[in-house]
């Protein structure tokens, strides 16, 4: 797949000998950024409602992100390590 | 029940806490190196850790007294806005993973021990290095404090010393001898006797959870009940400040406070001068990356944990006592429901919780203060052997400061020892995370914004007074402008960015000097085996 000319263009980083912005990394940075999004807006769960076991909305959620998360930067870690690989193989040869 | 001296649970306590100091000891002799008296040696392990050890040493230092007292007990004084740790937890792997594989290539390349070694080659600036230096040993020491106040509380309510004792001697003294205890041993081994105890630290800590979660819902009649008992107890107004004592959720005014400490508290954790250690005793940098993928499982735990606050509250302890100390709820808590033999395993596994970091901790700092500050500015020919000595010296002096803050402060809300090093350790975002991305920022300008976000974020702290403390009694204010209660600390890092960006801009139109920069490019990105990355032992510093 080609990398997507439109996103390349939105970042202002220099230009080295590989494109900087690639959609395996952007895709990476997708689930980087998630976690924030979901968590610092705490007006979308700020709730006691529906309860799980007993436990209050607000607080089962955000216990639920853990392996969300984590999940999320295991498939950043595949995505840049491919990646990496990749490159080095390229520039080796 | 109170101040009585539970004999079982003195006596697990003790048992743990003698084991785990043999252990220390003989933890110098475990996976030796041929030079002990090398500072790589001492003060970071030879840098051999693999995944495993890595994250058991990241664990180590991340999940302390703050996890297992601070936590619970700002859940147990005021609910849901205690529960920010969770968020942060969460928040800080993706940070991880952006900037600290950088910081282990660039490192191993050039062989940096610390983030101040860092600086100093990043950007040729000593000021700029002594400025990072200074503030990690500052911040570190309320941090060590708060692993002090977490062994106090286990001592507190196991009934030696504490509270009501009426001499100040008799009632620090056991604080202070299990202080000896972990300053000997760190002094003797190293980074390599916290590493080896972290295990331990770990499997108690890990059997201690599981039973706590599972038991202590069972016997306070499940979740549905100890949400409405806590419910109903935050409802009732203190007469004090006639508002309630706190909420099961976080009301949209206590939002940005709540966000603005995850996120600040998330950006603080790695810059801590040990969890830099902990970081470049990695063994490659994908060991980095590997760890912040199992690390969250400290997340979850940490989660469960918090919520033996409202299991507290629940179950009533210190109610109707005045003053009651929330620092001392937890492990009251555990007193007051567990078996004493069990009560005393939870309790070794909140004290040698508290004293893993706190070794970790006073390491990291010493490392710092040998390295970048009495070599740089005082000895620049010192040997190896005398890094180490003057880092083994420090070590115990940082530990001295921090029982002093404990001495000397109120602690019945620990969590506000975490903030407050939080603030200050934020002001360093600028530089070293500026500086593993860019080169754009000017080294004057990032030491200009750090002085400012420093004077502001501390002038700020003094400031916030509660009942209990005229000064330093809160770590969050008014930010400028948006006119919400936030973090001090992650508005002190924007004005410190902001004065960096407007004073770069200025010193590069004027074409000040920028030192020299011995890093480069692929620097930032080479993988332990490539050619000149030293994996295992550094060249020799100084030789």
């Amino acid at each position: 797949m080609p990398p997507d000319q439109a996103q390349e263009q939105e970042q202002h980083q220099p230009a080295h000998r590989q494109p900087v912005v690639t959609p395996s990394r952007v895709a990476a940075g997708i689930c980087l950024i998630a976690p924030f999004v979901a968590l610092l807006w705490v007006g979308s769960y700020s709730r006691q409602t529906p309860t799980f076991i007993g436990i209050p909305f607000f607080y089962w959620y955000q216990l639920a992100w853990v392996p969300v998360a984590a999940a999320l930067t295991y498939t950043a870690y595949v995505l840049v390590r491919r990646e990496e690989r990749l490159r080095k193989g390229g520039a080796g040869r | 029940m109170k101040n009585d001296v539970n004999g079982v649970a003195l006596g697990v306590f003790i048992f743990f806490f003698l084991a785990v100091t043999v252990m220390g000891f003989l933890a110098a002799r475990w996976r030796r190196a041929e030079n002990a008296l090398h500072l790589d040696e001492w003060g970071l392990g030879g840098r051999s850790f693999g995944t495993w050890v890595t994250w058991f040493l990241l664990g180590g230092d991340l999940y302390t007294a703050y996890t297992f007292v601070a936590v619970p007990a700002a859940i147990y004084g005021a609910g849901a806005s205690g529960f920010f740790a969770v968020p942060y937890t969460i928040v800080a792997y993706p940070l991880v993973f952006l900037f600290l594989p950088r910081l282990w290539s660039v490192s191993h390349k050039h062989g940096y021990v610390t983030s101040s070694d860092f600086i100093r080659g990043r950007f040729g600036s000593k000021a700029l290095s002594v400025a990072v230096a200074l503030t990690g040993i500052v911040a570190t020491m309320p941090y060590i404090a708060l692993q002090l106040v977490g062994i106090q509380a286990v001592l507190d309510v196991l009934g030696v010393g504490g509270g009501h004792s009426t001499n100040w001697f008799v009632k620090d003294l056991p604080l202070l001898i299990a202080f000896g205890v972990l300053a000997a041993y760190t002094y003797s081994s190293g980074l390599r006797a916290p590493a080896l105890i972290a295990f331990v630290k770990d499997a108690l800590i890990y059997i201690v959870i599981a039973v706590a979660i599972i038991y202590i819902p069972y016997k306070l009649g499940g979740f549905d009940d100890i949400f409405h008992k806590a419910g109903t107890a935050y409802a009732v107004t203190n007469p004090a400040t006639g508002k309630p004592r706190g909420s099961l959720t976080v009301a949209p005014q206590a939002q940005w406070a709540y966000a603005t400490l995850a996120m600040g508290s998330a950006m603080a954790l790695f810059l801590y001068p040990h969890s830099v250690t902990a970081v470049l005793s990695g063994k490659s940098r994908n060991v980095i990356r590997r760890n912040t993928t199992i690390l969250p499982l400290y997340s979850l735990m940490l989660g469960l944990l918090a919520m033996l606050g409202f299991m507290a509250v629940a179950d009533g302890v210190g109610k109707g006592i005045k003053g009651y100390n929330a620092q001392l709820a937890i492990p009251q808590l555990f007193e007051n429901i567990f078996p004493s033999w069990f009560a005393g395993i939870a309790f070794a596994a909140i004290g040698i919780g508290a004293l893993v970091p706190a070794a970790i901790m006073s390491i990291a700092a010493a490392n710092l203060f040998t390295r970048n500050i009495y070599k740089d500015l005082f000895r620049p020919n010192a040997s190896p052997a005398e890094e180490t000595r003057v880092s083994k010296i420090v070590s115990l002096v940082v530990k001295v400061g921090a029982l002093v803050f404990v001495l000397s402060m109120d602690k019945t809300v620990a969590i506000n020892f975490q903030l407050l090093g939080g603030i200050w350790i934020l002001q360093t975002v600028p530089t070293i995370v500026g500086g593993l991305f860019t080169r754009w920022f000017h080294r004057w300008a990032l030491l200009a914004g750090w002085a400012a976000g420093m004077a502001y974020g501390t002038w700020k702290a003094y400031d916030q007074s509660s009942p209990t403390q005229a000064h330093f009694g809160g770590n969050s204010d008014t930010i400028p402008w948006i006119g919400k209660i936030g973090y001090i600390g992650l508005t002190a890092f924007v004005l410190n960015l902001a004065v960096a960006v407007v004073l770069t801009l200025v010193l590069r139109a004027l074409r000040a000097p920028a030192g020299t920069d011995e890093t480069s490019l692929s620097d930032y990105t080479v993988e332990a085996g490539e050619q000149g990355v030293a994996a295992e032992l550094p060249e020799p510093a100084g030789a």
